[in-house]
């Protein structure tokens, strides 16, 4: 139930959006969280409260800032105002209006201020080899600076690949020990959002439940939101059909390609890698536009031990969890003979019967040979 | 007393005929241009392309009967399957190709033997092996219906179908059965060229099982470049690291061998290989019958010694034999 | 004047209506196999192809039909004149088993309307057991038939036509002993192909046409007792069992010589532990081992040879051991691999009772208009 009447003027001067966008924009997000309408209703009380505007440490690591990047070229044009006005943006190094010391003054005091209260976004790899020395900002190694915002955060959400799992500096043979978050944080919750770069709405759809509800969503043991990272691309695809069927491209620009069929042959590696990219599709433009859509396989960029690790062009490892029902076991046949109680009656009769008659005609038999004696 | 001592012969030889294990007849010889196909199960990923297409290449309709009536999902070989996957699960099933906790795929289909059990025991020649390609072929227009074929193949291969009144046997003939002929044409079968993995190749006999030892050959681990399609002529290639295979290729030797041959990670007995010997039963039963009938000389002795003693007897009689 | 005499009397006696209601419900059964396919009345599958259909019906059925085989041997062959009088009754069981065993082939088969293309020539495989069985069982039935023949003749009278066949008759009895020593020795050899589906307590290989042999001749022999009984109690006649004494040392003689082959050739293929595995196989082999030693035992003393009840028992435990050695063999110790299983369905186990039931109606129909039973001197 919703507790306030949510002021929406006061809403659509601050986010500088019509109601009927903002209320768009709770519901579409609800929606691909996998939550009701109600749950649109609570998020937009949520961004309406402007006392629950968490604070936002924003970390950058070895990284290209393309996470953040993707998260601006957002089509709706006021989703920039939106996403800033819904958090409270107290240091990012790109967005920063100022730079330096003084920004660098801003992150410790408000750290120390809303400790307990503010939430940890991490961009970027964190190396630990040689004491993490081949990333410093201000001076600071990004693994001490890591373990100084974490120490009070209220949650951690390791944004992108590179946070998530290493990305592309752990790449073989990773000289500066680029690590994800989780692995450098290995006593807390971090919340990973893999992707190279990932989907923005994975993000937001995570942070608004977050914002909403006080907590985080069911994640897995990677610490994926499941409700994104749930199912491997390969479940989802909607070239799955060619790939049942068996109708495979064999090589850019051959028949097979140009009618769209299944890129598993050229290396997609979206049957071992999880993530809601045929779903949710990349740039908000609809209509197929995400690699395996715009006819380039899937390298796994959002999966650790595939992306940057496996070649492009390999085969991937099927992972269809531990084989569905749907595949026969060895010993399953088709009809099966078994005995039913009426059969093994009716045979159990026949025998008896026989043997009963015998019994029987032996006795006569007896009497008989008595008399004629 | 000569009668009885004909008799005594002629029915001792009988008997000893039956019991003698000369002449036996060995197994046949793989045709030195046999075509088949190598089924490597750790190269298989379970996607099914095999099925669908042989369904469509053989016109067989999809199978929906199960519980969950899910679309074409065929439990084993039957009437309307000519071929399916099946898995191996053990425990949490979590590793692909492992024995213990693990899950690998199966592919079943007519592993058209070199010396096929159903070809011998056919009463009506309705089964038959080709003299040069050894592929294994079915024949409805002389076909009795008697189904020795399904007790005398060690696989339960043929389906004969039930469900029909007219029905007949089924099985897989390698895509060259009249009216398909991809064989006869230069192409292979449609499962070895729709596997995307080159888990099921086709090709010569000889060259499969070459490309078969070579593998067994490599180390787990290394990387090899396995082919897909045609052995002898592959359309292209990938790159893989090689598991650890089992050191056994089924069908090299199993009942007399077979051209359609398997290889994998997990031991056989375990995804439903029957338990073979090298020594095909076919041979073993021909092996009798042609001692014991071979020219119909021994039954035409014994028939002439019979029609003597009897006639010796109802003549004693006054009609020459009233029965 | 014939020493045969059809033996008259009421045809429709209660008896005869039981198995005339159980021949009708298998035709309605029979009918739908007809229409709709086997696979609507039987739990026939890809793993067990053959069902009690050519289990009992062919397999067993044929060897229940062994009488006139049996006795040709005594009769015509070791001329022992006395078992003359039971030789029609037993040709005419033996024609009737014959021809319900030839009637549950072609039932059975996939493709029944082309059922001829195992006569024609220019499709002999000489490599397949089955073609040899198949051939010899239709000219058995052939020579059966004429062997029958001339009670149908004696009662129509056709006495010229008698004579002649009487003239070549010879020749087809002495088929008629070549013939089923075919048949029956390559129904056992059925089972050689099937390899290692056979358990290997029954999968003796190349012993199996002589235990299948031994078994049939025997089986012959009891189903005369059988059917000598059962004469004496149903029709109200003497009781043979003077007769069918001397007939009891043979099975033992038999009997005696398929255990110890038997035996033997497991012991030499290292298989007598499986007999005490105390798994289902060994179980059935120990009781199919209980069902010959039976026979054995009551035919061994000459007092209980001497009696009609006993040998009675003795035979029906014979048919019984030779049955379930069969059906062992074939059927309920057969494994074709994992997960198939089968067990008759009633539609199945109904269409072969009413087979059964279709030749017992046939014989008392014929035993009491044709002179088939001999002609008896009341005391």
């Amino acid at each position: 139930m919703v507790g306030i009447e949510i002021d929406y003027s006061e809403v659509e001067k601050r986010l500088g959006v019509s109601r009927r966008t903002f209320l768009k924009f709770c519901t579409g997000v609800a929606a691909s969280l996998g939550l009701s309408t109600h749950a649109a209703v609570a998020m937009a009380n949520a961004v309406a409260d402007p006392k629950r505007r968490p604070p936002v440490i924003w970390l950058h690591g070895q990284e290209c800032t393309g996470p953040t990047e993707a998260l601006l070229r957002s089509e709706q044009p006021s989703m920039e105002h939106l996403i800033l006005d819904l958090i409270s943006l107290d240091y990012h190094q790109t967005l920063d209006a100022g730079a330096g010391h003084q920004v660098e003054d801003i992150k410790k005091k408000s750290m120390l201020e809303n400790k307990g209260k503010y939430l940890l976004v991490i961009e970027g790899a964190i190396p630990i080899k040689d004491n993490g020395i081949y990333c410093k900002i201000a001076g600071e190694t990004m693994l001490d600076l890591t373990h100084e915002a974490a120490a009070n955060a209220a949650a951690i959400v390791a944004y992108g690949s590179c946070a998530s799992w290493g990305g592309v500096q752990s790449a073989s043979p990773n000289p500066t020990g680029a690590t994800g978050a989780p692995q450098v944080l290995k006593d807390k919750t971090v919340v990973t959002i893999p992707g190279c770069p990932p989907n923005p709405a994975n993000f937001i759809g995570t942070v608004l439940y977050f914002v909403t509800y006080g907590k985080l969503p069911p994640i897995d043991d990677k610490g994926r939101p499941k409700w994104a990272y749930g199912r491997l691309i390969h479940e989802n695809c909607y070239r799955r059909p060619h790939f049942d069927a068996g109708r495979f491209a064999n090589e850019f620009g051959d028949e097979g390609h140009q009618k769209g069929y299944c890129l598993y042959k050229l290396g997609c590696k979206g049957p071992e890698t999880y993530n809601n990219c045929p779903s949710l599709e990349y740039n908000n433009v609809g209509g197929g536009v995400w690699p395996v859509g715009v006819g380039h396989p899937c390298f796994g960029c959002s999966e650790g031990g595939v992306g940057f690790e496996k070649p492009m062009f390999s085969l991937a490892d099927v992972k269809t969890h531990t084989p569905p029902n749907m595949f026969p076991a060895i010993e399953t046949r088709e009809a099966s003979g078994t005995m039913t109680a009426g059969a093994a009656a009716l045979a159990g009769v026949a025998v008896g019967a026989a043997i009963g008659a015998t019994a029987m005609g032996a006795k006569k038999l007896d009497e008989k040979e008595g008399k004629q004696e | 007393m000569k009668r009885r001592d004909f008799l005594k012969a002629t029915l001792g030889g009988t008997a000893a005929t039956l019991c003698t294990t000369a002449e036996a007849r060995p197994n046949l010889e793989p045709a030195p241009e046999a075509v088949g196909m190598l089924f490597d199960s750790t190269l298989c990923v379970g996607c099914k392309a095999c099925v669908s297409i042989c369904k469509e290449l053989n016109d067989m309709p999809p199978v929906t009967d199960n519980e969950q009536q899910i679309w074409d999902s065929a439990r084993d070989l039957s009437g309307e399957t000519l071929n399916v996957i099946k898995v191996y699960k053990d425990g949490d099933a979590k590793t692909k190709d492992a024995e213990i906790n693990g899950y690998c795929f199966e592919k079943r289909s007519c592993m058209h033997c070199v010396d096929p059990g159903c070809v011998s025991v056919c009463p009506c020649t309705a089964m038959r092996q080709h003299k040069v390609t050894g592929i294994v072929t079915h024949h409805a227009d002389v076909c009795i219906g008697c189904r020795n074929c399904m007790v005398g193949c060690p696989y339960n291969v043929p389906q004969f179908e039930y469900n029909e009144l007219f029905g007949q046997i089924q099985k897989c003939q390698m895509c060259n059965q009249a009216g398909l002929e991809r064989v006869d044409k230069g192409q292979m079968t449609g499962c070895a060229e729709v596997c995307p993995t080159g888990a099921t190749l086709f090709g010569p006999r000889k060259a499969l099982l070459q490309e078969a030892k070579h593998r067994m050959q490599l180390k787990p681990g290394e990387i090899y470049n396995y082919p897909r399609g045609d052995v002898s002529k592959p359309y292209s290639h990938h790159e893989k690291e090689v598991p650890a295979y089992r050191d056994h290729i089924w069908g090299e030797k199993e009942a007399g061998g077979t051209s359609v041959m398997h290889i994998s990670s997990v031991p056989f007995d375990k995804l439903g290989m029957p338990a073979v010997g090298d020594r095909s039963a076919a041979s073993v039963a021909e092996t009798v019958q042609h001692s014991i009938y071979s020219f119909m000389a021994l039954p035409a002795v014994a028939l002439a010694g019979l029609t003597y003693v009897v006639r010796r007897n109802t003549d004693d009689d006054n009609d020459g034999g009233e029965s | 004047m014939s020493s045969h005499k059809a033996i008259g009397g009421r045809l429709f006696t209660a008896p005869f209506m039981v198995l005339l209601v159980i021949f009708l419900i298998g035709c309605f059964f029979m009918f739908q196999r007809f229409t709709s396919g086997i696979g609507s009345v039987s739990n026939l599958n890809g793993g067990f192809a053959w069902g009690i259909w050519v289990v009992y019906d062919v397999v067993i059925g044929t060897a229940f039909a062994c009488g006139g085989y049996a006795l040709a041997f005594m009769v015509y062959v070791f001329n022992k004149g006395q078992y003359h009088p039971l030789v029609r009754p037993a040709v005419l069981a033996s024609l009737l088993g014959y021809a319900m065993g030839g009637f549950g082939a072609f039932f059975d088969m996939g493709r029944f309307w082309q059922f001829y293309e195992i006569f024609l020539p220019g499709n002999w495989n000489f490599n397949s057991v089955m073609l040899e069985v198949g051939l010899c069982v239709a000219a058995y039935i052939i020579v059966l038939t004429l062997e029958f023949a001339p009670a149908l003749l004696e009662r129509l009278g056709m006495h010229g036509l008698l004579k002649a066949l009487n003239k070549v008759l010879f020749l087809f009895i002495a088929l008629g002993v070549l013939l089923p020593t075919m048949h029956q020795s390559s129904l056992g050899s059925l089972l050689i192909a099937m390899g290692h589906k056979v358990h290997p307590l029954w999968q003796t290989l190349h012993m199996q046409p002589l235990l299948a042999l031994l078994t049939a001749l025997t089986m012959g022999f009891s189903i005369v007792i059988f059917e000598a009984s059962t004469s004496a109690v149903g029709f109200g006649r003497h009781s043979e069992s003077g007769l069918l004494s001397k007939m009891g040392k043979v099975i033992v003689g038999l009997l005696l010589t398929f255990l110890l082959i038997r035996l033997v050739v497991l012991m030499l293929q290292g298989k007598l532990g499986l007999i005490f595995a105390a798994d289902f196989a060994s179980l059935m082999f120990l009781l199919e081992m209980v069902l010959f030693v039976i026979p054995l035992v009551i035919l061994l003393s000459s007092e209980r040879r001497s009696r009609g009840g006993q040998l009675l028992i003795a035979a029906v435990s014979m048919l019984l051991a030779g049955s379930l050695y069969r059906f062992n063999a074939f059927l309920f110790t057969f494994n074709p691999g994992l997960g198939y299983s089968y067990f008759p369905s009633v539609s199945e186990i109904m269409i072969t009772l009413s087979i059964i039931a279709l030749e017992l109606m046939a014989y008392l129909i014929l035993v009491k208009t044709l002179p088939v039973l001999h002609r008896e001197e009341h005391a």
